[in-house]
């Protein structure tokens, strides 16, 4: 959910977009899916004569498990918050971990006692 | 500001697939997959300056197989019209010079790295991409 957030952010923002089969598309990041889908706005294609079909295109959606790079603008990268959530986010997966690893090591006492009795 | 594909619908749409086909289309129905259905869908290809279509009718496309739908602007359309039209039979003509083209120079490649001690094609072919 991490880069969901963070690619929310970025919204509005110019990014280029280099997909699995060497596309590459600069534009503007319109929106943003829970799959990392992308929709770009206003799109340019780099080494455009090589793809024509992308001539009369001017907004895509470009499915997320296609995408290998997103070139960011590095002033719109808050870094510091980032690195925030990312250590709140593993902090908070450590402590469910725990707890299921108690719930769990509880139910099975209580298993051990009732057969004993 | 969830980016599904709702604006997309009933609009004229082009279908890049990952075995780099392009299908146009009008967008009927999708669903979070990106799979989707399009009516009255041309298959269009591209060799160098030419183009050709082909009517094929209504398609169900699975989403795993698209690589992305690009919305067909009517101004920029216009830009597509200096491209040459030719038949169908000339382009699946020239698709296939080209494709034997590009393999003996994918041959090449390989040559060339297996020589110099690299196999990274066989990682590459991983994802047929």
């Amino acid at each position: 959910m991490l880069f969901f957030s963070f690619y929310k952010s970025l919204v509005g923002k110019e990014i280029t977009v280099e997909l699995k089969n060497d596309l590459s598309i600069t534009g503007l990041l319109q929106s943003v899916d829970q799959f990392l889908n992308i929709k770009l706005k206003d799109i340019k294609v780099n080494e455009e004569d090589k793809y024509p079909y992308m001539i009369s295109v001017k907004n895509c959606f470009i499915r997320g498990s296609v995408v290998r790079y997103v070139h960011l603008p590095a002033e719109d990268v808050d870094v510091e918050t980032l690195q925030d959530h990312s250590r709140l986010e593993a902090r908070e997966q450590k402590k469910q971990n725990k707890q299921h690893q108690e719930q769990k090591s509880s139910t099975a006492t209580t298993a051990t006692t009732s057969t004993t009795v | 500001m969830s980016s599904g594909l709702g604006d997309e619908v009933d609009k004229k749409l082009i279908v890049v697939l990952r075995d780099g086909r392009k299908f146009i289309g009008i967008m009927r129905t999708f669903d979070q997959f990106a799979n989707i259905v399009l009516q009255d869908t041309i298959e269009r290809i591209y060799v160098g300056d030419c183009y050709s279509d082909k009517n094929l009718g209504l398609f169900f496309i699975r989403g795993d197989n698209v690589v992305i739908l690009g919305e067909i602007d009517p101004d920029k359309e216009v830009q597509e019209k200096k491209l040459k039209k030719v038949s169908w039979e000339e382009i699946t003509k020239a698709a296939a010079l080209e494709k034997i083209k590009k393999e003996e120079e994918e041959q090449l490649k390989r040559r060339v790295m297996t020589e110099s001690g690299l196999t990274i094609d066989s990682i590459l072919n991983i994802d047929d991409f």
